[in-house]
């Protein structure tokens, strides 16, 4: 790795060094290790090739018949149809992705600013009761998201001004997801907090900053990758989310997220869904957020906050 | 943390002393506690409430009478299986629950370990190129990975089957119909014990999950790898050790402080994995992939027993104590013996 950072001044030393550790490797050792790299390449690749395969499959076949990676004559029929109406119910790919987009803006939105306060009060200020709210914060923590979910149904369902009921809308559904994301976001922040160095803070304090003031030029900014990082995992949590959408959200098709119409399309709803369809589906939900996964992936390994999305 | 601070010099500390002021502190911390009073806490404890009761679908009218109060009645159901849901046995899924969770970690970590190792090999080539393809399973959604896994596992149009009898079906020119097993379904378990019983879905769960699971312990282990200094290596090659003595007296000491923890959380998400078991088998066949959330959530989506499901919540949450501390206090015991 520091060769990449010294390529610049002697990028004929680094090339050097590594032709010499190459050579250190027999031919067969080599052979032997890329073979088992290309096994393992071979298994992480095979789901994500047979869904794309069948995805692009022209014959627009209810059911695949065998493995061909790119079938005769492929297209992206599947696509458009998926856009145009993935289901029996007359509702576009858009405007399930707009509900869907609605929850996880709310709760990435909500659980980032509200969290951030909140972690830094946790990573840099002494006060009473701080253990016991450390202690509430990891105790939520660790329950599955699922454990809330009848008192937090039964709670939001009595919220009901005329014909809106809490329960049954975006908010109500984005309330519940926030409710696990929030101490997920808190927790992670707070460990990045810890990392930045004190002295910054002591120099602004000095200069007669106050505590806001410290916090808004000097932590906010120099927080932007885990900030980055939490909102996503926020983001995620509402683009992807099931049981709370698929428990409260009981009435119109139109209101349905991109996870309760995935759910129509397998196992035992899915008799009159075309396999392809499925499949264009799936990647139209999977690719926004695996690509700005990938392009975050730097962040999040080196806060090794990775896979922290509540289930 | 705290050699630092001892150090530190006692203008510093004034400046940290100014600002311990609760005042501030609730400030920062007042909208988080708002909130968490509203949508965490408060549902957590009218929870509790909840489980001494026979709250149905009759009281979610706003204008509903109040449930019944009934005691231990709900937790005595659930203890006794005397629930609606086909084939609930409680002792069964805590068991399924646990080893599903054990099993996979168990697995995962030594992977993770080991693809971590060959691509920490000196003069391997394409390094980058693997580790990009590696990572591929953590960026995709869990429900897409379920969902597209379930299909997989299809017993007449699943990718599985297809690939079993195109290769070992092929090589050993079995008859073309061999490999049609109904991998999620197969009603007779494969091992049953008592109340340990494993069906044919816990594999396809398995393979599933391990697919998606490993590639972050690796991502974990080679960051640990990276921190072995190079000299380390070199000595014990001086000694005469082999592969075997430098992984262990090297490479392990290195590894473990970074892969416990994670073991820990990984063993906590694992056990509470929802999408896999609800989207792939359903909880199939006979109730026996069910979790411990899943079942949960089928008391309150299906059933409607807002009472049991809320007594149901509060038994996990102390298995989940208890899981909690049982291996905060494995991993402290390991520790000290190393040390």
């Amino acid at each position: 790795m520091t060769s990449q950072a010294g390529a610049v001044a002697a990028p004929r030393v680094a090339v050097g060094t590594r032709r010499r550790q190459r050579s250190v490797m027999t031919f067969r050792r080599q052979a032997m290790l890329q073979l088992l790299c290309l096994l393992i390449t071979a298994t992480v690749l095979f789901p994500i090739l047979w869904i794309v395969s069948i995805a692009v499959d022209p014959r627009n076949i209810a059911r695949p018949d065998g493995l061909n990676l790119i079938p005769p004559g492929a297209t992206l029929d599947a696509f458009a149809q998926v856009i145009r109406q993935p289901t029996q119910n007359p509702v576009s790919f858009m405007q399930l992705a707009l509900n869907s987009l609605v929850i996880a803006a709310l709760v990435s939105t909500a659980s980032v600013t509200i969290g951030v306060l909140a972690a830094y009060a946790f990573s840099r200020l002494q006060f009473r009761g701080r253990e016991f709210l450390m202690i509430a914060v990891l105790a939520v923590l660790m329950l599955p998201a699922v454990a809330t979910i009848a008192p937090l149904f039964v709670s939001l369902n009595k919220i009901q001004v005329g014909t809106f009921n809490l329960r049954a809308s975006l908010i109500g559904v984005a309330l519940a997801v926030t409710s696990g994301q929030l101490p997920f976001a808190i927790w992670n922040m707070k460990g990045y907090l810890d990392t930045i160095p004190r002295d910054l803070e002591e120099a602004a304090s000095v200069d007669g900053a106050n505590r806001f003031q410290i916090f808004w030029r000097i932590i906010l900014p120099l927080s932007k990758p885990v900030i980055a990082v939490t909102a996503f995992f926020g983001f995620i949590a509402g683009w992807t989310e099931f049981y709370f959408s698929w428990m409260f959200l009981t009435g119109d098709p139109k209101q349905w997220t991109l996870a309760m119409t995935l759910n129509g399309m397998v196992g035992q709803y899915a008799g009159n869904t075309p396999w392809s369809q499925f499949a264009a589906y799936a990647i139209l939900v999977a690719l926004p957020v695996s690509v700005v996964y990938l392009y975050l992936q730097k962040y999040i390994i080196s806060g090794l906050t990775i896979g922290g999305v509540k289930g | 943390m705290t050699a630092i601070t001892a150090a530190a010099p006692t203008p510093r500390r004034s400046f940290w002393r100014r600002s311990q002021n609760a005042r501030t502190a609730y400030m920062f911390l007042f909208p988080a506690l708002i909130v968490m009073a509203v949508i965490t806490f408060y549902p957590l404890v009218f929870q509790i409430w909840m489980s001494f009761t026979d709250y149905g679908l009759k009281n979610l009218r706003a204008t509903a009478p109040a449930p019944n109060y009934v005691g231990l009645a709900n937790y005595g159901r659930i203890l006794d299986n005397n629930i609606v849901i086909p084939n609930f046995d409680f002792v069964r899924i805590l068991v399924f629950n646990l080893f599903w969770a054990f099993s996979n970690v168990v697995i995962h970590v030594v992977l993770g370990v080991i693809v971590a190792l060959i691509l920490n090999t000196k003069g391997l080539r394409l390094k980058r190129f693997y580790r990009a393809i590696f990572i591929l399973p953590v960026v995709i959604p869990q429900i897409i990975v379920a969902t597209v896994w379930r299909n997989m596992f299809d017993p007449t149009h699943g990718a599985i089957n297809f690939l079993l009898q195109g290769t070992i079906g092929v090589l050993f020119k079995l008859p073309p119909d061999t490999f049609n097993m109904d991998w999620l379904n197969q009603p007779n378990p494969i091992i049953a014990f008592g109340p340990f019983i494993l069906p044919l879905a816990y594999f396809a769960l398995l393979t599933a999950n391990v697919w998606l699971g490993w590639p972050l312990n690796s991502v974990v282990a080679t960051g640990a790898l990276q921190s072995v200094p190079n000299d380390l290596y070199e000595a014990a090659e001086m000694d005469g050790a082999g592969f075997w003595e430098k992984f262990k007296t090297v490479t392990l000491p290195y590894l473990r402080p970074a892969m416990l923890p994670y073991a820990i959380y990984g063993f906590v998400i694992t056990f509470n994995l929802f999408y896999l078991s609800y989207f792939m088998s359903g909880g199939g066949p006979f109730g026996q992939t069910e979790l411990l959330v899943t079942t949960a959530y089928r008391l309150v989506n299906e059933q409607q027993l807002y009472g049991v499901a809320a007594a149901f919540a509060v038994f996990e949450f102390f298995i989940l104590l208890a899981i909690t501390l049982v291996t905060n206090r494995l991993a402290k015991a390991t520790a000290q013996f190393d040390a």
